[in-house]
């Protein structure tokens, strides 16, 4: 919210005349009958998507010439708002000239850019954008019925915002090349969840398979693991920066260091180590220890295998530890 | 011709209203509170307007009417300072209310429950109206308060506010309305209904915007929600609005005085308008209008979605009102309409229209006229009303794409 938000736009003031002119006369509105186009020899495929209960319909009509595929003529019948009307218009308008396989590649982006008045300027507000998702979801399914095939097979991706046609993949790219934190960054990013917000949560305007805030969170979480396990696995290689580490992997790299070259010795001998605590001081990193079994009486345990142990530590991990036994 | 018919969402001021209102602008433009010969002037100016506001919704001398900045201010007030004082401070936690109220109760309702209070919505019946039973048998030894509105400002029905009102003082529990719709429109008369609190405003009536009251009967105790100087017996702070309250009183007077009158010449205007529209095939208007504001129409047209037809009648210079989906920036289904039970298709082919005294009967022929143009050019694209079957497997059984 800012000095531009207070009053808020008004919605139709937001339109393109485009948006405008093809409402009030809508160029392709109408129908084709099965008559009518088996008397010229073509196929006639009609397809519906939406319904009044959802507050948009499109009923799209593709006249197909069957020896090219070209769909020759096209009309389409919509209930909606203004911007549902004028971009079913022009998508029926993109359709015609095109091959059932051309037509399919039209997407709601191409629809909404077709309804700009210049190139920089969008045609509809943010959340009227939705309204030409349907033109591209009934073109799918035309082109479905046509070649016998399921819809959906024409969808490569998992597209998450059908807004503006954001991919699963391209958003966990993002995130995770960005290490973004919260939704609105995405959307700033991507333009994913600007437009309907459907996408965001669940309870929005339409139920989705996949949101945003489920794909940041799980994206989060698996940047979170490979952080760790590219840690583990520097530690496991002997490297990594034992000062940078939280303390559960210090714990960890020390747990490590002394099973590799020191807990051996001290069960030969019947005991045992454990560690407490690690603590960082300006200068030290105080490592607590305590010994278990017989290195508890053990005379050694305060001067050489002390030393031993925290020679070692020293050496593998940081030259800063003091090992101190309690 | 313009044709304003959205009457329930603001109003035209009434010239008069302004001129009584013109002079405490520049005038007579003391603080009341002061002492000097400035702040006394407005003073009868002010009474005068307070008796115009008690006589209109017959209030008693023993109540109070306290004049705020609007209707969601005064709904802000009660529902808050109702849960400080008896549920924070007191032994309640619950609030009854209806699934339809206007978003200054809804919103504040969903603020309490996030602090803890148990908030019932009840449903309405087919006719868009709160049955008394229904408050009735959700009241129980916890309930702080019920709200529920006068009339609807989506379709104009009215509640049983009598009844309720009886059921709540026999409870012992304080009663609320929201009377935005119905102060101005249909007879309001404290004496002869039990409610102890009752919002209402200004620009409803004709009068200006930025002025309201909260009406709280026999001068019982609320904690006030704008805390300040002394204005108002100390109930409501901040330097009284005195060209508002004088436009307010103006307005009021002018819309109550001869209410059976102006009533039954609006109510003609709007049965006209409806016999007409409903003579389309496939309409059908909510409520029975004997029990409905005489002003308010909501029309559903099959086949025609609310926001095209609002642009439609936007390009013929009426103004009307949906809240279906695609007008609103949510996008979401008209909630008033799915309480109603209605289906969702209903829900998204909504329109409002809302006379005043104002509106002529050259403006009801304009709008008929238009109106069935309108519906007319709307079904010839709609595919609700296509004669080609889709493909084999291109139809859509039911809405796929949404939770309601």
């Amino acid at each position: 919210m800012a000095k531009a938000d207070v009053l808020g736009e008004s919605l139709w003031d937001a339109y393109s005349n485009k948006v405008t002119t093809l409402m009030n006369n809508p160029q392709h509105q109408g129908e084709i009958f099965d008559a009518e186009a088996e008397e010229r020899g073509n196929k006639l495929i009609v397809a519906d998507f939406g319904a009044e209960s959802c507050g948009d319909a499109v009923r799209l009509y593709w006249e197909i010439d069957p020896k090219t595929d070209k769909i020759v003529n096209s009309k389409f019948k919509s209930f909606g708002c203004g911007t549902a009307i004028a971009s079913s218009d022009v998508m029926t308008e993109l359709c015609i000239g095109k091959t059932v396989q051309e037509a399919v590649k039209i997407t709601n982006i191409d629809v909404e850019l077709a309804l700009r008045d210049d190139p920089e300027t969008p045609a509809v507000p943010p959340q009227k954008m939705h309204c030409s998702v349907m033109a591209y979801d009934v073109i799918k399914k035309a082109a479905g019925l046509y070649m016998g095939v399921d819809a959906e097979s024409f969808e490569e991706e998992i597209i998450v915002c059908e807004c503006a046609r954001v991919s699963l993949g391209t958003l966990q790219e993002v995130i995770k090349l960005n290490d973004l934190k919260t939704v609105e960054e995405i959307t700033d990013y991507t333009k994913a969840g600007g437009f309907c917000k459907s996408c965001i949560k669940p309870g929005g305007h339409e139920a989705r398979e996949w949101y945003l805030v489920d794909i940041l969170a799980d994206t989060r979480k698996e940047m979170e693991n490979e952080k760790m396990k590219a840690a583990a696995d520097a530690m496991a290689a002997g490297g990594g920066n034992f000062e940078e580490m939280t303390l559960v992997q210090q714990i960890k790299a020390v747990d490590a260091v002394i099973d590799e070259s020191v807990r051996q010795f001290l069960v030969m001998d019947g005991g045992d180590v454990e560690i407490i605590d690690i603590k960082k001081n300006e200068r030290t990193i105080d490592i607590y220890i305590r010994y278990l079994g017989a290195c508890g009486s053990c005379e050694s345990s305060s001067t050489g295998t002390l030393y031993a142990i925290e020679s070692t530590l020293q050496e593998k991990l940081s030259d800063r530890i003091k090992v101190l036994p309690i | 011709m313009k044709v304003y018919l959205d009457n329930n969402a603001t109003t035209m001021c009434d010239p008069l209203v302004v001129e009584a209102m013109e002079p405490f602008f520049s005038e007579i433009y003391g603080n009341p509170n002061s002492l000097h010969k400035y702040g006394t002037a407005p003073h009868p100016a002010i009474t005068k307007a307070i008796d115009q506001v008690y006589t209109a919704i017959n209030a008693a001398d023993a109540d109070d009417v306290i004049f705020t900045s609007c209707a969601t201010e005064s709904n802000n007030w009660v529902l808050q300072s109702v849960w400080v004082d008896h549920i924070l401070n007191g032994d309640k936690n619950h609030i009854v209310t209806t699934e339809v109220e206007h978003p200054s109760i809804l919103s504040t309702c969903k603020f309490l429950e996030d602090q803890g209070v148990k908030v019932t919505y009840l449903p309405v019946n087919d006719q868009g109206v709160v049955e008394a039973h229904t408050v009735k048998s959700f009241i129980t030894d916890k309930t702080a308060l019920v709200s529920v509105m006068w009339a609807s400002n989506e379709t104009g029905m009215i509640n049983p506010i009598d009844e309720i009102g009886q059921i709540c003082k026999e409870k012992g529990v304080l009663f609320h309305s929201d009377a935005v719709q119905a102060v101005g429109k249909i007879p309001v008369d404290l004496q002869a209904t039990h409610v102890d609190f009752i919002s209402f405003s200004a620009h409803k009536f004709h009068g200006p915007k930025g002025v309201g009251a909260l009406y709280i009967k026999n001068s019982q105790s609320l904690s006030p929600l704008l805390h300040g100087g002394e204005h108002m017996g100390g109930r409501r702070s901040g330097t009284l609005n005195v060209p508002f309250i004088v436009g307010m009183g103006k307005a009021i007077e002018l819309a109550t005085e001869n209410i059976q009158a102006t009533m039954s010449k609006i109510r003609a205007k709007r049965d006209r308008l409806e016999d007409a529209l409903v003579e389309l095939s496939d309409t059908f208007v909510v409520g029975d209008r004997k029990n409905r504001t005489p002003n308010t129409i909501l029309i559903s047209i099959k086949g025609v979605e609310g926001e095209g037809m609002l642009w439609d009648l936007n390009n013929g210079q009426i103004g009307a009102s949906t809240g279906s989906a695609c007008a609103s920036a949510d996008l979401e289904a008209n909630t008033v309409m799915l309480a109603i039970g209605a289906d969702n298709e209903l829900a998204h082919t909504g329109i409002r229209l809302s006379l005043s005294r104002f509106t002529t009967d050259e403006e009801i022929d304009y709008t008929i006229n238009h109106f069935k143009e309108a519906v007319a050019r709307l079904r010839m694209i709609s595919s609700s009303f296509a004669k080609q079957a889709p493909t084999k497997g291109g139809e859509v059984q039911e809405c796929e794409l949404h939770h309601h």
